[in-house]
């Protein structure tokens, strides 16, 4: 099986190949549009600023290819983030793959909000062996609300997604590679999709 | 909801813990990976790794062993230790560091928090901060808590918070090494004063202080060192038994 993530110069890319290899499988980082296309599952990465990272998938012209990619593709916190409609932070364009804006956390709560937290109404492949209210690893200050292609969500202050899914696209506000044993479950759980 | 967060500090020297490790079923005590993944595996939450070496390779020694720890556990963890520049944080993330922390380089130059949050995010800056209590005021020190400063604890934090800091770790210097408990009622008003993750540090005895620390210092994390790595603190009764008192606990 080939795996490529995709290193557009802003995610922890590093933690995530571990986290792969540590599930038996092995990875490989590019941003060669042909590697990318020909995959079988595609993993897409964020760190950081939205505005910036935005930038370097543009500069790379990943921006246009991703959208049209038909294998397995999954979008890591603020991948998740770019592949929604747009974003607060740094008032970005997304890539418009779900259907839903990024917000920033403006109630009662401390932000970002760094830690665990529980994902519930779990309704996604990406879930079998998961159960209910399980915990994950969780560091943001911008969120998606509920929307038709929430397959996960999550509270802090209020309930907002922390997964989404719609054909071929899967994203998590989670870090399934630092979410202990559980995240290796999700992560398995896309690789085998 | 959001768990409070139980975090092991390990010190590192040349690639090595340095504290006294006393783990009884540690085959070797100095090594970072091993007591990390025990760590991992018994319920820590987090780990925070802070570098003391002095040497000229310092750099990438700690490079390396970040790059080690990644490949082997898997929750989230900081490093910290001499950390003072863009470069420095670059290639610690690029190894699989979660967060950063930087203490005396951001008392001496400010504009490091402001530099650091705006290329890699706010979410991976921790901010260190070293405390005292002296006639009623928190002095923040500099050199491990050698050197006092003029900075007061509140307005340091409020400024670091402001300059893009995305948690802030606060040692008591007061309390750190006494095992009499954490600062409860400074980290309570820290709480107050910044709307970013607290960390409280220093004074951990038994598992009552956690419990303080949470409650009354409305602390959302709880750094130790000694109390676990001699096991007097056992990480999964830790948790057990602060989840019986009401607080929010990743057991799994």
């Amino acid at each position: 099986m080939k795996i490529v993530i995709i290193d557009y110069g802003a995610g922890n890319i590093q933690s995530i190949q571990f986290a792969i290899e540590r599930i038996g499988y092995n990875s490989i980082l590019s941003n060669d549009p042909d590697i990318i296309k020909n995959a079988d599952k595609v993993i897409f990465p964020g760190v950081g600023e939205a505005s910036s990272a935005m930038a370097k998938l543009i500069e790379s012209g990943l921006h246009i290819l991703l959208p049209t990619l038909k294998q397995p593709v999954l979008g890591i916190c603020l991948g998740m983030q770019l592949m929604c409609n747009k974003t607060e932070e740094g008032d970005t364009e997304g890539l418009h793959i779900f259907d839903v804006d990024i917000k920033k956390f403006t109630t009662n709560v401390k932000v970002p909000q760094i830690g665990w937290n529980t994902i519930k109404n779990l309704e996604s492949p990406l879930f079998s062996n998961v159960k209910e209210e399980s915990y994950v690893y969780l560091v943001h200050s911008y969120y998606a609300s509920l929307c038709k292609d929430t397959v996960a969500k999550t509270n802090y202050g209020i309930e907002y997604t922390t997964a989404l899914s719609k054909n071929n696209f899967y994203g998590t506000q989670f870090h399934p590679e630092k979410s202990s044993d559980i995240g290796e479950q999700i992560l398995r759980n896309f690789l085998e999709l | 909801m959001i768990t409070k967060r139980i975090i092991p500090c390990l010190d590192i020297k040349n690639g090595r813990t340095v504290k006294g490790i006393n783990f009884v079923n540690l085959r070797d005590a100095g090594d970072p990976v091993e007591l990390a993944s025990i760590y991992a595996k018994t319920g820590a939450d987090e780990l925070v790794f802070l570098d003391i070496s002095a040497t000229e390779e310092r750099r990438k020694t700690l490079a390396d062993l970040v790059l080690k720890i990644a490949e082997n556990i898997n929750i989230p963890f900081t490093v910290g230790g001499g950390i003072s520049s863009i470069e420095d944080v670059a290639v610690l993330l690029k190894n699989g560091a979660d967060k950063i922390s930087v203490n005396s380089s951001a008392i001496k130059n400010p504009t490091l928090i402001n530099e650091l949050s705006g290329k890699f995010g706010n979410q991976c800056i921790t901010v260190a901060i070293d405390a005292k209590e002296i006639d009623g005021e928190w002095i923040v020190h500099l050199v491990g808590g050698k050197v006092p400063t003029d900075l007061k604890l509140f307005e340091w934090a409020k400024e670091v918070e402001k300059r893009g800091a995305g948690e802030i770790l606060f040692t008591s210097m007061n309390n750190d090494g006494t095992k009499k408990g954490f600062a409860n009622e400074a980290l309570a008003r820290l709480s107050t004063e910044v709307n970013i993750p607290i960390i409280a540090s220093g004074g951990a005895g038994n598992i009552q202080d956690f419990a303080d620390t949470f409650i009354k210092g409305k602390a959302d994390a709880a750094l130790a060192a000694s109390v676990f790595h001699f096991e007097e603190i056992k990480i999964p009764e830790l948790k057990t038994t602060l989840q019986k008192q009401g607080i929010s606990m990743r057991i799994d």
